[in-house]
């Protein structure tokens, strides 16, 4: 098959993770770049781009769910906050004034999943019965609710204002939350924070990956392009209708219980909807459907304040004398590149580097 | 019993800011097919405008509603001819996220204009009330349903009487037909928008009168009134009346009793009631009490 990267003569190459040699070298001079990174980048850059990492293990999540699966969901912010209080409240120190069980991170990562899987199937049924965007209501509703129950139970959140610790980076022994030597070579807790961050994208992304091409990303796709159809054809929809919202609640659990250790605190009132509009936005961006979409949408909903903060030196309307202030520049941008996303590019940033692509390719040829 | 009748009150004169703003949604919905996630931002406009027309310009305050009204109703209709016209033929799902971005935009923008202080409208009812029974009456509050009803009235006249108004029924029930019969959908459209956007300014005014006032929080009600929408059913305009009135109603009920009653759910809780009710409702009716079922084909 020499020279003809696109001749597949199996289901098993057609259907591989990498299908093609040259996907092979990016994926390994991308992660040859991404573990050179931290330690040329400054420590609140690092900071944010580990915060993107965990961000694209639940923009993948939401893009199981809404994007493959098509069953429009704005309550992600709610199983992102089931996710941080599960991990808060398994590892928190027992003699706190909120809940704790002092527990290892062994336990509490894929336990924040678990529980958020779990009432994301409670929540499922109901999904089952609608369609479109009653179903984005109801989401809506879900986030409402979620916050009103967070804010109340002071026992678990510490309520409004007060807030409590997130969970506790304690693997086995092994402390990311502090400096300390990794393999002989001596790390800052940023350093860690990003390792930790990168190891937990690259297996949630294989993992979604594969959900993706095998049987059951199939049975998504098909509900999506078509549920009546999909149900003809012998995809039990109640089934894969609950699985999707499940298997997306886990993404939102684990990467809810890792992002607000990166921060240190964590407070009720920030699940809300501007919180699952942040997700869906990184989805849109990215690109409805794709894995690596939702990491390059997430990775630049993440980054975009660090970027305008870069522009402000040199943008006449920012700084004290201007109108604006970043903060607000960033979010009429967010708002505005939604909307131009969605008109001029709907498959999002997969969408460029899809015709990129594809002019390389034939390159010098027009197709 | 002068508790239930206060409540009453209250909660009639909240649903009638619900039903104002779900009209808006509705006759949106119905005759683009897009739910308007806009329209938070428009009330904040329209009530906004009003506020900067009466009070800082120094407009008599009769005409300055208008005014602002006017402004958001524009607005809305520069978003539709601008963004969401070109997005024709898209999931409406797609449609609905690039409202949530205009309405992220713009809320940032008057935020900023209305700033931490809370600004008044101008309006003549103030803090004045009267006694019906033995329950104390805002006059706002009167003036709200009074307004709401009227509303409601030439609404209800306008599309059953009025060509234009044929001509948007034609629209929501087959886009293609009526375009055939010769009818400017596009026009349609616009106006509906215009419509939208004009009721959720007039709620913006609303809800921004007498002790409330507006500030940057007053978009929620908008958000509010989705449940409304969803327990009527999306598409109908008698859905979102009724709608709004249970919503309205189950809220101020509950602000009034839970804190005795049901103390476990929490303070506040008469905030997500609207959520919870719209739940309830979907869960057993899923297109809403008065909503059409859509017909499901391969």
């Amino acid at each position: 098959m020499r020279g003809r990267p696109l001749l597949f003569t199996s289901y098993e190459s057609d259907g591989a993770m990498l299908r093609t040699r040259v996907q092979w070298v990016w994926l390994v001079l991308g992660l040859a770049l991404l573990t050179w990174l931290p330690f040329v980048l400054e420590r609140s850059d690092l900071i944010l781009v580990a915060t993107a990492f965990v961000a694209a293990v639940g923009a993948i999540g939401l893009n199981l769910v809404t994007g493959y699966a098509g069953q429009v969901s704005l309550g992600h912010a709610f199983f992102l906050a089931v996710g941080a209080y599960t991990g808060a409240a398994l590892s928190g120190d027992p003699d706190a004034s909120v809940i704790g069980f002092g527990l290892d991170m062994v336990l509490w990562l894929p336990a924040a999943g678990i529980v958020a899987a779990l009432v994301g199937a409670l929540v499922a049924p109901i999904a089952v019965r609608l369609r479109g965007l009653y179903l984005a209501l109801v989401t809506i509703g879900l986030v409402f609710l979620g916050e009103h129950i967070f804010r109340n139970w002071r026992e678990l959140t510490g309520g409004i204002g007060v807030g409590r610790e997130p969970a506790q980076l304690d693997l086995l022994g092994f402390r990311f939350d502090t400096e300390g030597e990794v393999f002989g070579i001596s790390m800052i807790r940023e350093q860690k924070i990003y390792f930790l961050g990168l190891v937990l994208l690259i297996v949630m992304g294989f993992m979604a990956k594969n959900i993706a091409r095998s049987r059951i990303g199939r049975a998504f796709s098909a509900i999506r392009d078509r549920d009546i159809a999909a149900a003809v054809m012998g995809v039990d929809l109640t089934r894969y209708k609950v699985v999707a919202f499940a298997v997306s609640s886990f993404y939102a659990g684990v990467a809810g219980s890792v992002l607000f250790t990166i921060t240190g605190f964590v407070e009720p009132t920030s699940f809300n909807l501007v919180l699952s509009v942040l997700y869906i936005a990184m989805v849109v961006i990215g690109g409805i459907a794709t894995i690596s979409g939702a990491i390059m949408g997430a990775a630049f909903v993440t980054l975009l304040p660090r970027f305008i903060e870069l522009g402000s030196d040199w943008i006449w309307f920012l700084g004290p004398g201007g109108g604006l202030t970043t903060g607000q520049l960033e979010r009429i941008l967010f708002g505005a590149l939604v909307v131009l996303f969605l008109i001029v590019e709907p498959l999002g940033l997969y969408g460029i580097w899809f015709r990129i692509r594809n002019y390389w390719r034939a390159w010098p040829f027009s197709y | 019993m002068t508790r239930f009748l206060q409540a009453t009150i209250e909660g009639l004169s909240l649903a009638s800011i619900y039903a104002l703003l779900a009209l808006g949604f509705v006759i949106i919905y119905k005759s683009s097919q897009v739910l308007s996630f806009a329209q938070p931002a428009f009330l904040m406009v329209g009530g906004y405008a009003t506020s900067y027309i009466a009070v800082t310009m120094g407009v008599n305050f009769w005409l300055a509603v208008p005014l602002g009204v006017a402004v958001a109703a524009l607005l809305a209709a520069t978003f539709e001819r601008v963004t969401v016209r070109p997005m024709i033929g898209k999931p409406v799902f797609s449609v609905a996220i690039l409202t949530i971005g205009l309405d992220i935009s713009t809320r940032v923008g008057i935020d900023d204009l209305i700033g931490v202080n809370i600004r008044t409208v101008g309006d003549p009812w103030g803090f004045k009330t009267f006694k019906f029974f033995d329950a104390v009456v805002q006059h706002r509050s009167l003036a709200t349903i009074i307004a709401t009803i009227v509303v409601v009235v030439l609404l209800a006249l306008f599309f059953r009487y009025s060509r234009t108004g044929l001509a948007m029924r034609a629209t929501a029930f087959d886009q293609e037909t009526s375009l055939a019969q010769g009818i400017s959908v596009g026009r349609v459209f616009a106006l509906a928008w215009l419509l939208g956007g004009a009721l959720a300014g007039l709620a913006g005014m609303f809800s921004a009168t007498g002790l409330a006032g507006l500030s940057q929080s007053n978009y929620l009600l908008a958000l509010k009134a989705l449940p409304a929408v969803v327990v009527g059913g999306l598409d109908s305009i008698n859905g979102a009346v009724a709608g709004a009135l249970i919503i309205g109603l189950a809220e101020a009920y509950t602000a009034s009793y839970q804190g005795e009653f049901l103390p476990f759910l929490g303070s506040n809780f008469s905030q997500v009631v609207p959520y919870v009710v719209m739940v309830l409702v979907l869960v057993i009716r899923p297109y809403g009490l008065f909503g059409t079922k859509e017909v499901v084909r391969v």
